[in-house]
């Protein structure tokens, strides 16, 4: 538990979108994904540019392709959404394959689709180059206010506690033949929600008077590297989103 | 941990491009005055021994959030929480938690879009969080005869909560959807579905809140002016 609280979602390598400082990144991430949503949809040719710039970013930040597209499964459940609005949207229909499709329905369902697995590729970029303190740091210096700091910083240490003590309460269940299926699981999660809850805020009480006892005082102290954001590591997180914001342009230029 | 969030994406979580720029704006400038708001009272209800209750909660509601119930082949929920922080930490708070929860698994676990994160705030933890707190507070003198009443009072509350937040997603697409699917079709879709996450979030939230009612009765934001007094300061002089 006191390992780097890692997220699933991180990749730790040492590339120079790695070392951007977190609140560089947290904003061009950001910006990024207004400018995808910002493109007007029938703009087509420009999400191709999209991928190309989200390219040179992986390949900076030395991510494989594959590592980023079986993560990118998380968005599967839009896509089952999104196959529906074609069949059910409204007129004016066109045919195609012997069904007949809502052309609206089908421009909707583009839209979510690609700007949808756009901003999920971001997020992804993100969550891969930025460790969880590095998120936190960048937060804070983003001035998000000291109590959210102090509040999210609690909650990631809580979330091991919380993971830990499932863990061992489910080890205890399935050790006495507990085999759930379905809907049955639900009545024994929820009756175990409880004591989970009392159990980790136990845990949760020691954790917190410990950290006051090693001097915590609410906000994340600065040890990593990533140092204030210098001119030249805006101008580097900034420049993939320079180019985004030329396609989100040019995409209102051609439509 | 890993392998799991995949899931929680079921229940509310909007991608980017479900609805156009304005509206996100628009949803956007509603979420940012209520944190703006939530955070200024926060302060009041915050102190050494809440915060690590109030991240406790926060942690609960995000590790909560993936473990999930089948509700219908290809669909699962997931607890979204606003009536249990607003029970157990007030609703200052407990938009606090519900809103970090969200910036976190937008942010570090793609859950969410970026853009949507105005939507999915002003859903879950203003629209959440508010009703949530609201039935159970207006539900208070069921809640304070004991523990039947107190589960009652979680449930309904956690039930609605969970409604109406899918509403205002409802509406949301209502003001700028961008798909084609009519109105009606998402109106059915959404409220139908979380109607029967409702209920489960609704069991979920009775058992935590009996549970922590039962063992530290000090630690329940709704009954805080209603049980032992004196315990409460104990608790407090203890961290």
């Amino acid at each position: 538990m006191g390992a780097g609280h890692a997220h699933p979602l991180h990749l730790p390598r040492d590339s120079a979108v790695h070392r951007l400082p977190p609140q560089v990144k947290i904003v061009a991430a950001f910006l990024g994904v207004v400018c995808v949503v910002a493109t007007p949809r029938e703009a087509f040719i420009v999400f191709a540019g999209y991928p190309l710039v989200l390219g040179a970013v992986w390949w900076a930040a030395r991510i494989p392709l594959g590592w980023i597209l079986r993560r990118a499964v998380i968005e599967l459940p839009f896509v089952v959404l999104a196959v529906l609005l074609p069949l059910t949207g409204p007129d004016p229909r066109i045919e195609w394959l012997g069904m007949s499709l809502s052309e609206p329905g089908l421009l909707g369902a583009w839209n979510i689709l690609v700007k949808g697995t756009l901003g999920v590729l971001t997020s992804l970029t993100l969550a891969a180059t930025t460790s969880m303190r590095d998120l936190l740091v960048g937060l804070q210096r983003l001035r998000a206010p000291a109590l959210v700091t102090t509040i999210a910083t609690l909650m990631l240490r809580y979330v091991d506690v919380i993971v830990a003590e499932a863990g061992r309460m489910r080890l205890a269940r399935i050790s006495r033949g507990h085999d759930p299926r379905f809907l049955w699981q639900a009545g024994a999660t929820a009756r175990g929600v409880g004591a989970l809850f009392v159990r980790s805020y136990e845990r949760g009480e020691r954790v917190h008077l410990a950290m006051l006892s090693r001097g915590w005082s609410g906000t994340m102290p600065v040890l990593s590297t990533a140092g204030l954001a210098t001119r030249r590591a805006w101008m580097v997180g900034l420049a993939p989103v320079a180019v985004a914001a030329v396609l989100a342009g040019s995409g209102w230029v051609i439509v | 941990m890993s392998g799991s969030t995949h899931d929680s994406v079921v229940a509310m979580h909007m991608s980017d491009g479900l609805v156009n720029a304005p509206t996100s704006l628009l949803f956007g400038a509603v979420a940012l005055v209520w944190l703006v708001l939530a955070a200024l009272r926060a302060r009041a209800d915050l102190d050494d021994r809440t915060a690590p209750m109030a991240g406790l909660v926060t942690a609960f509601v995000f590790a909560v959030q993936m473990i999930n119930f089948p509700i219908l082949p290809g669909a699962s929920g997931h607890l979204l929480g606003g009536a249990l922080v607003a029970i157990l930490v007030g609703p200052w708070v407990g938009t606090l938690c519900i809103a970090i929860v969200l910036v976190v698994q937008a942010l570090l676990f793609a859950d969410g879009g970026l853009t949507a994160l105005g939507t999915n705030i002003t859903n879950m933890a203003l629209i959440g969080v508010v009703v949530g707190y609201g039935v159970a507070l207006a539900l208070r003198p069921l809640a304070r005869r004991g523990k039947g009443g107190l589960a009652a009072t979680a449930f309904v509350a956690a039930f609605l909560n969970t409604v109406v937040a899918a509403l205002g997603f409802v509406v949301e697409y209502a003001i700028g959807g961008s798909g084609g699917a009519s109105l009606g079709t998402v109106f059915g879709l959404m409220v139908g579905l979380h109607a029967l996450i409702g209920i489960g979030e609704g069991v979920i939230t009775a058992a935590t809140v009996t549970a922590v009612a039962a063992v530290r009765p000090d630690l329940v934001y709704l009954l805080r002016h209603e049980r032992r007094p004196l315990l409460r300061r104990a608790a407090g002089a203890a961290s």
